[in-house]
């Protein structure tokens, strides 16, 4: 089954994931990686226009010597001295991995990047692309035969708490224990349902509106229930705001409380 | 269970930061070896994480931590896990005498087949070439190649000036990178089971074939070995060597008569492609210089059996180097 998640399991029993890089943001990364040859090579033609003057023979001949060296080594190179990134790669974030989670070998990265050969015809990754939309863990046949995988680790976007958390008082966190109970509880899905229904609150109608924060809130409350003080005079969503606030605000300090 | 997450990652923090210094030492030193001790230690810290993972994992309020986490045990599992031989340091001239030649008589049936297809293409080359003439053009498809022969030999034998001169270092630089380019290409279609890399050497012996077919019907041989076997002694084999590796690739795809997985038959050849395709890149530079330095010159500027002579002699220590180098001697013998 095709998904955007390579899963490994240890033989201890645990599981992590990494995050596959579909085919579009690989191209970019490629688009790159080609500007960063093609601005090398300009480097180096002009250098070499210099030595034009001295021997057009020699001059030559380094061109194209450089041109297939960087052509076909600035992947391999880069991949192996930064780990498996290009610039490309690093300005996108992938990285190239083993497939099982292990060490990623030169030899595994001299293979990927020579079947590039193949996975560029006829013409812009077309074969190469092809696979990766075919293959389980969007593979080109370079990733197949060197059994690598590119993974991205994107950077994890802050929720924007200060739209939906305007710092008021949060009578929740007057029962710390409670707190602590409560985040041990929520799972991550639940918690992001009842953040996603804060920041996008105002698309709703009004009644769809004050049904669905009745409904978060009787849910936190069920799971842990607070005193009457914490919760009386205080309104479904202003409850579910403070729900969100301490599962998301888990520092002291990052908090809102003493605004108050 | 957490009961205050707070706690919890100040309390782990020092494991964690911990396990991720060792790991960058090991990424950084590949050739350092751990005592034992280090070593427990690192399976130590290895496992507290793996376990502190698990633990997060449910967490709704740190997902940094998590990733951070999955991060860490992926690497140290990337590091404990591993048992292929750890990368060290490389020593060319140990690469050169011993893991290459070695890898090829690993293959040789690969290269065999490689040599198969390649003479049945000069055999088809050559034969089509004796029996339709007329289609030189479709079988060669290179301007210098279809000259009539005695005349190509007549202009090149009366010839007063050096046409190279001033072109030879850049010339010879274009043939090592284009040979080295089909080599590439003869290896990376090994990923189309074979077919690809077939039709390389299929079609490279074609060609081959009917050169040789067409000189010597115009009794042009001596001039035909004295222009080829300089550097096609060396040239030849590195293409060889490379639908080698192209073939080793596809039977690794085919994976016929084995059982293990796809994964580890392509895991196992690996180092070996790359061993075969730096090999093939050193033949063709040789063979590139020799070609623009050497076999563009004839009589009466160099006398065939002096080129000749210098290609038997490279073909011969091309095979002393391939099939005896490297050779572990008779134990017990």
């Amino acid at each position: 089954m095709k998904t955007n998640t390579l899963i490994i399991r240890t033989p201890e029993g645990i599981v992590f994931s990494q995050l596959l890089a579909g085919p579009v943001t690989r191209f970019l990364a490629c688009l790159i990686d080609w500007c960063c040859i093609h601005v090398l090579l300009m480097v180096m033609g002009v250098v070499l226009s210099l030595m034009m003057v001295l021997s057009f023979n020699f001059a030559l001949a380094f061109y194209v010597i450089g041109y297939f060296l960087v052509s076909i080594g600035y992947g391999i190179v880069l991949e192996w001295l930064w780990r498996g990134q290009t610039v490309g790669k690093k300005l996108l974030r992938l990285r190239v991995t083993d497939v099982e989670g292990l060490r990623l070998q030169f030899n595994q990265i001299v293979v990927r990047n020579l079947l590039r050969f193949v996975d560029v015809l006829p013409a812009f990754y077309f074969v190469g692309g092809v696979t990766c939309w075919l293959t389980a863990n969007c593979q080109r046949l370079g990733d197949l035969a060197a059994n690598t995988v590119v993974v991205r680790s994107p950077r994890l976007a802050e929720p924007d708490l200060d739209q939906v958390l305007p710092g008021k008082f949060n009578s929740l966190r007057q029962f710390p224990h409670l707190v602590a109970r409560l985040r041990q509880d929520v799972t991550p899905a639940e918690a992001n349902i009842a953040l996603q229904s804060l920041l996008r609150r105002a698309e709703f109608d009004a009644v769809s509106r004050v049904e669905l924060f009745s409904d978060l809130a009787a849910h936190f409350q069920a799971k842990v229930e607070f005193p009457a003080e914490a919760t009386d005079g205080v309104a479904d969503e202003q409850f579910v705001r403070n729900v969100v606030d301490v599962i998301y605000r888990t520092r002291p300090e990052k908090a809102a409380n003493g605004a108050a | 269970m957490i009961v205050d997450l707070q706690k919890f990652i100040t309390n782990e923090r020092p494991v964690w930061t911990e396990l991720e210094q060792l790991l960058g030492r090991l990424e950084s030193e590949p050739n350092e070896m751990l005592s034992l001790e280090q070593v427990q230690r690192l399976h130590q810290l290895y496992e507290r994480t793996a376990a502190d993972l698990a633990r997060i994992t449910t967490f709704s309020s740190e997902p940094e931590t998590r990733r951070f986490l999955e991060n860490l045990v992926a690497r140290a599992y990337g590091e404990i896990h591993e048992t292929r031989e750890k990368h060290r340091r490389f020593y060319p001239l140990q690469w050169f005498f011993k893991t290459w030649p070695q890898t090829f008589r690993k293959h040789i049936r690969a290269f065999q087949l490689s040599l198969l297809i390649t003479v049945a293409g000069c055999a088809f080359g050559g034969l089509a070439i004796a029996f339709d003439p007329d289609a030189k053009p479709v079988l060669m498809p290179f301007s210098h190649l279809l000259q009539d022969p005695a005349k190509r030999v007549a202009q090149e034998e009366n010839s007063t000036e050096d046409r190279l001169a001033g072109y030879k270092t850049s010339f010879s630089v274009e043939l090592m990178t284009h040979n080295t380019q089909v080599s590439i290409y003869t290896l990376a279609l090994g990923m189309t089971w074979g077919v690809g890399t077939i039709v390389m050497l299929f079609y490279n012996g074609v060609i081959l074939g009917a050169v040789a077919v067409d000189y010597i019907g115009a009794g042009e041989t001596k001039f035909l070995l004295g222009w080829l076997m300089p550097h096609g002694v060396i040239e030849i084999p590195a293409i060889l060597i490379a639908g080698q590796a192209g073939l080793i690739l596809a039977f690794a795809l085919i994976g016929r008569g084995r059982n293990t997985p796809l994964r580890t038959r392509l895991r196992e050849i690996s180092g070996d492609l790359s061993t075969l395709i730096f090999g093939v890149g050193l033949m063709l530079v040789w063979a590139g210089f020799i070609e623009a330095f050497l076999s563009q010159y004839h009589e009466p500027v160099i006398p065939y059996s002096v080129k000749i002579a210098f290609g038997c002699v490279e073909l011969v220590l091309l095979c002393v180097f391939l099939s005896r180098s490297g050779a572990q001697g008779k134990r017990g013998a």
